[in-house]
């Protein structure tokens, strides 16, 4: 199963900028390496991240073979009202990773 | 000027031909350079880039290559008169130049990104902030990257 | 010839040798950046972080023809497995035991599961969650009759000269500690903090991964994963490291 750990205030006070911490299970394959007898290993890396506020767009990130395995994306968003943060990680071979959390704003 | 572990591969003959021919060219570190600056001008176009606002938080000397911290925070009020509209990161020495793009906005309340990157080799690290007035600024961090002493994989 | 001979006494000299004096141990922490330090001590970014939670599932996952979670017998780690982890390897059965293979024992003997192979991603996760209960606990290995000679056999091999290189561990890490070997500087060797997240890795990995890389280091032909010269060589590094605190799990380069 796609592992993914959020890092996420339970709740906040209004307006207040809150910092947001994922990390993602993924080896982040570059494409780059090769086996002992020289065959290339295929790349296999996370290429997007994206986090919704109550479903609009606060944050997203494209991810290169450069982002180091299970790679760790911190930002901050502000507490606009009480909902849920969802948040979306795909990549290379089909790969889909979610979370959600709710907010609760004061 | 190829990295140490590119060395040690190539001594142990453990690449194929094709690579050993590009591992052996001589204008390696001129076509990372050109791929850098392709890289950066598909980002600003013929925008002048402007050192300042930007601070890359980067260690100067890494640990490991392979997993090198880094946080990137632009001076900016992050209002939607003025806010940034996004955040590239670049390397100099890596076999590609891109490592991460994020989009904010005026939601973000902070101009600030932290992530994990990968450093081949020692070189700099450069961060590009795009401005919403269409404004590019940037930072950049000379890193030394070293090798661990001790290997594991196959050199025997 | 004399001066030649004196130089060297005198070159020697200046180099620290033998054991390091209990106060002046430190942990491979400190032998590295802020940044690096930075990653083992947040909890929610430490990238051991998956292993733990895999570890947790699996400590509750019912397995083998017994049908029983480590949970049944031991309830929560938390409590049960505090402290279980600072006092590994143990002689069990008249011989030391790492935590690796008392978890396997466990596995076999009272869950009648296959034990699970060394390095795998299941026993890395399961001994990182088990000695994850014994984080800021000091290490308490004791030298008595039934440890010592385990411990000395463990000092002999520390103390041996291998490999083409023909180097023994105490040079490195008993004489030259704190000095730059291809630009990294060298650590004391505690096993502190294991199994730990290596970057190098990438990864997850054991005190074992961790000692092969080493003698691969010095091309000497490395002790199979289990060995006695491995448990022993642990056991030593162990005893060595007494009183220091666990770090599980530890980021280390």
């Amino acid at each position: 199963m796609a592992r993914v750990a959020v890092t996420v205030p339970a709740s906040a006070k209004r307006g207040e900028i809150i910092e947001i911490k994922t990390l993602a299970q993924h080896v982040m394959e570059t494409g780059f390496r090769r086996t002992q007898t020289g065959e290339l290993l295929p790349r296999d890396i996370i290429t997007e991240f994206v986090c919704t506020y109550n479903g609009v767009e606060v944050f997203r990130a494209e991810l290169h073979q450069a982002v180091a395995a299970n790679p760790l994306i911190a930002f901050t968003t502000v507490a606009t009202e009480s909902g849920t943060l969802e948040f979306k990680w795909t990549g290379d071979n089909g790969y889909v990773a979610t979370h959600k959390a709710e907010l609760k704003v004061v | 000027m190829t990295t140490r572990r590119q060395f040690l591969a190539l001594a142990c003959g453990t690449l194929a031909a094709s690579e050993l021919r590009a591992q052996l060219d001589p204008n390696i570190q001129a076509k990372r350079k050109a791929a850098l600056e392709a890289a950066i001008s598909k980002v600003v176009g013929d925008a002048p880039v402007r050192a300042g606002k930007v601070k890359l938080d980067v260690p100067p000397l890494i640990d490991n290559g392979n997993t090198v911290p880094i946080t990137v925070t632009v001076d900016s009020p992050m209002t939607a008169a003025s806010y940034v509209q996004a955040i590239h990161i670049f390397t100099e020495k890596n076999p590609q130049p891109y490592v991460l793009t994020a989009h904010l906005g005026p939601r973000a309340g902070r101009a600030t990104l932290s992530t994990r990157a990968r450093i081949a080799d020692t070189g700099r690290v450069i961060a590009i902030a795009q401005l919403s007035d269409g404004s590019y600024w940037s930072d950049t961090v000379s890193v030394i990257v070293t090798l661990s002493a001790c290997l594991e994989d196959g050199l025997i | 010839m004399r001066a030649a001979a004196l130089f060297f006494a005198a070159f020697c000299a200046c180099t620290q040798a033998g054991e390091i004096p209990l106060a002046e141990r430190r942990s491979g922490y400190e032998f590295m950046g802020r940044e690096t330090r930075a990653m083992q001590d947040d909890d929610a970014t430490n990238p051991a972080l998956f292993a733990l939670l895999d570890g947790e599932t699996l400590w509750n996952r019912a397995d083998g023809a017994a049908g029983r979670a480590c949970a049944a017998c031991h309830g929560d780690a938390a409590q049960s497995m505090k402290g279980a982890a600072a006092r590994y390897p143990a002689i069990v059965g008249g011989k030391p035991l790492n935590l690796e293979q008392r978890i396997n024992a466990c596995r076999v003997e009272k869950q009648r599961a296959a034990a699970l192979a060394y390095e795998s991603k299941e026993l890395l996760a399961l001994t990182a969650y088990v000695a994850r209960q014994s984080r800021g606990l000091p290490i308490a290995i004791d030298a008595n009759d039934t440890t010592r000679p385990f411990i000395e056999a463990g000092r002999a091999l520390y103390e041996r000269r291998q490999g083409q290189l023909n180097l023994a561990c105490a040079q490195c890490h008993d004489d030259n500690w704190g000095r730059s070997l291809a630009g990294t500087p060298i650590p004391q060797a505690h096993p502190t903090g294991y199994p730990i997240y290596r970057l190098e890795w990438q990864a997850m990995g054991s005190l074992e991964r961790r000692l092969r890389n080493c003698m691969i280091g010095a091309r000497a032909e490395p002790y199979g994963y289990g060995s006695p010269e491995m448990v022993e060589l642990e056991l030593y590094l162990m005893w060595r490291a007494r009183g220091m605190k666990l770090e599980t799990p530890a980021v280390r380069p």
